[in-house]
């Protein structure tokens, strides 16, 4: 069989010394970051993609990979222990994690998270592996007015699943988009909003944006509130009993088929899907009036369902080429450092880089999954670094690593501007996770809005007489109205207010 | 602001609240960003669909923002209630300059001074942000270490092309 075959290329690709190695290092870097006060994933992957730019196109891609899902795992930890998500989605498992391990049974919960991540992770990675040939073939297809379709779909998606208010991240979008322009004009070759600025005449790299953004603004946002944290709870029994295991897998399944549904929508949505799966659990739970007291299916349903969103939104990313969260459009821009434009040839013309990445992510939930239990001990030593210790760590990695790009100190500065920037934006309620997303799609739109339109002569109802372009662009009004509509639009605040 | 006693008279509390909306600012500034955005690509040829020139895109973009910006003004002046989530609150400028000094001033020394020097002050600087900022011995170790490490890492290890004493020092 074709799948078999694809992935045993991919087993011989990861499994490699190397690369299990850069795998291992990905995962353990992620988890690290995770537990760790204040940095997100968005800004750790944007300070280390410096650093893979040496690397062969596989390993950098295997160790950005490894520490998306080990950030993952991280930010359940630190909910479990600490009440404090590191992540957005694990928002919901700190609400009964947290609870179990106020009752004394946080390495249950811990485990909980690790087995459902790793079944949901198994999944998602042979569905991966079902689904991303089928969907790349019908990439092949695509024409500019279908790109241009589908990427404003995306951006659609992302402003949906925006904190905050719609109109605000519109904004924050197009501010990204137009920012994504500065640099030659690909057709002319024009110098745009340069202003002689020889260090902006290749445009603004994107590490310089996201490091800004999201390293540095973070730094000051995070400074407003420096509270301590404190551990609750002691860890003294790891494995979950046979009472557990049997409460925690209808949660485990139902969160994984939800979260690879929603997984692969645009915009991030291992969040959403962690939301719906503790909805649906409760709903369906023999015991109703346990959750947010430390109901087990509370975590395993969530934690599933997380994991198995954050492995199949690489299924756009990787067919594509459109990023569905911040985190792809990173890991694409570091594909176009390395020379791969992302597409749907990617897979044809780089089998074993496709399918490699692919299984790597399997076997790093498998060693998230035999190396934490082994290694909590030291994670819960790292959840209580005071932050005070640790930003100006943060702030000497990006300055540094903003000078490596280009070896110039114009991109230090740039990086202060736009850690200006991301403090500016979080202030006034704009999220800056929809400015990085437009800052990398805005070329890719622009280009494919020409071609579209010269090859029909100017005539823009190209994109409504096609028909994958005109479903595309159906469904992301589709999506707009949807939130416009008052009743979801209540309880999307709402969803948004819980965290 | 010198005249603010004369704003508060002139509109009533409404006018000074208006300064402390988050939604306010945001048109301002994406009004702002965006007239600027469409004179800057005035200069540049616009074409026509079928061919567009370097200024299409980006004023068909800029004219959006700008109308996104409008559309938020009306909407902070047709809704007078402000909710404490619409509020500024407080902004810590201190932290917010700090970062961003000790950013730039690593930038500017590094050519003339050298990493050695640029680093610690990077650190020193920017670490002055936080209210637990104090300048005692187990700082100043935690300091050299980091500066040490990334030394060897970076320069040493990976290679970027930093002097480790600059110009300055005749590096």
């Amino acid at each position: 069989m074709d799948i078999l075959a694809n992935l045993l290329l991919g087993l011989q690709t990861a499994g490699s010394l190397t690369n299990l190695l850069y795998c291992f290092v990905g995962v353990f870097l992620g988890t690290a970051i995770g537990v760790l006060p204040g940095l997100g994933p968005t800004a750790t992957i944007a300070i280390l993609l410096p650093i893979t730019f040496t690397m062969g196109p596989e390993n950098a891609l295997i160790m950005l990979a490894g520490i998306y899902y080990g950030a993952q795992y991280g930010g359940s930890t630190t909910a479990i222990l600490v009440n404090l998500p590191g992540e957005p989605s694990s928002v919901v498992t700190a609400i009964d994690g947290y609870q179990m391990a106020r009752k004394g049974r946080a390495g249950v919960a811990l485990s909980t998270a690790a087995i459902s991540s790793f079944v949901a992770g198994t999944i998602a990675t042979m569905l991966i592996a079902l689904f991303a040939p089928i969907l790349g073939e019908v990439a092949l297809k695509f024409g500019p007015a279908e790109y241009f379709s589908l990427l404003s779909l995306g951006l659609v998606a992302a402003l949906v699943l925006a904190h905050g208010s719609l109109l605000q991240a519109f904004g924050t979008v197009i501010v990204g988009l137009l920012l994504g322009l500065i640099g030659p004009d690909v057709n002319s070759g024009v110098q745009r909003f340069t202003f002689g600025i020889t260090g902006m005449q290749d445009g603004i790299s994107f590490v310089i944006v996201a490091m800004g953004v999201f390293g540095l603004g973070e730094i000051v946002a995070n400074l407003g509130d420096e509270s301590g944290r404190s551990l609750s709870g002691t860890i003294s029994r790891m494995l979950p009993s046979r009472a557990d295991f049997q409460r925690m897998a209808a949660p485990i399944v139902r969160g994984t088929a939800l979260g690879s549904l929603l997984g692969i929508l645009p915009g991030g949505g291992a969040m959403l899907a962690s939301f719906a799966s503790y909805t649906v659990e409760k709903k369906l739970s023999k015991f109703p009036d346990e959750f947010g007291k430390g109901a087990i299916e509370g975590v395993a349903g969530p934690e599933a369902a997380n994991n198995a969103g954050a492995q199949t939104a690489f299924i756009p990313m990787l067919t594509l080429g459109v990023p569905s969260n911040s985190i792809m459009a990173l890991i694409i821009g570091a594909m176009i450092i390395q020379g791969i434009q992302p597409g749907p040839s990617v897979m044809i013309e780089q089998p074993a880089l496709f399918w490699g990445v692919i299984v790597s992510m399997w076997i790093g939930n498998l060693m998230l999954l035999v190396l934490n239990l082994p290694m909590i001990g030291l994670w819960v030593r790292m959840i209580g670094i005071p932050y005070h210790f640790l930003f100006p760590a943060i702030l000497v990695f990006c300055a540094i690593g903003a000078f490596s790009l280009n070896n110039s100190t114009f991109d230090v500065f740039l990086l202060a501007l736009f850690g200006v920037v991301g403090y500016v934006l979080r202030k006034l309620d704009c999220e800056p996770a929809p400015l990085l997303l437009g800052f990398i799609l805005g070329p890719m739109m622009e280009e494919n809005l020409r071609r579209a339109l010269m090859i029909n002569r100017g005539d823009a109802s190209v994109l409504f007489t096609r028909p994958i372009s005109c479903a595309l662009l159906i469904a992301a009004v589709a999506l707009l109205v949807m939130v416009l509509l008052p009743s979801i639009r209540a309880s999307r605040e709402v969803a948004f207010q819980e965290e | 602001m010198s005249d603010r006693a004369d704003y508060k008279q002139g509109g009533g509390a409404f006018s000074s609240d208006i300064l402390q909306r988050k939604d306010f600012w945001s048109a301002i500034l994406y009004v702002g960003l965006g007239l600027g955005t469409i004179i800057a690509s005035l200069r540049y040829e616009f074409g026509s669909p079928s061919n567009m020139g370097p200024g299409f895109f980006p004023i068909i973009l800029s004219t959006i923002l700008v109308l996104i910006g409008c559309v938020i003004a009306v909407r902070v002046f047709a809704r007078n209630t402000v909710g404490p989530d619409v509020r500024l609150g407080f902004i810590n400028w201190k932290a917010l300059a700090l970062v961003a000094v000790s950013t730039v001033l690593f930038g500017l020394l590094l050519p003339y001074a050298g990493v050695l020097i640029a680093l610690p002050v990077l650190m020193l600087v920017g670490a002055a942000a936080s209210r637990h900022f104090r300048l005692e011995l187990r700082a100043i170790i935690g300091m050299l270490l980091l500066s040490t490490s990334t030394v060897l890492v970076f320069v040493i290890g990976l290679g970027v092309p930093m002097p480790l004493l600059g110009s300055a020092f005749g590096g």
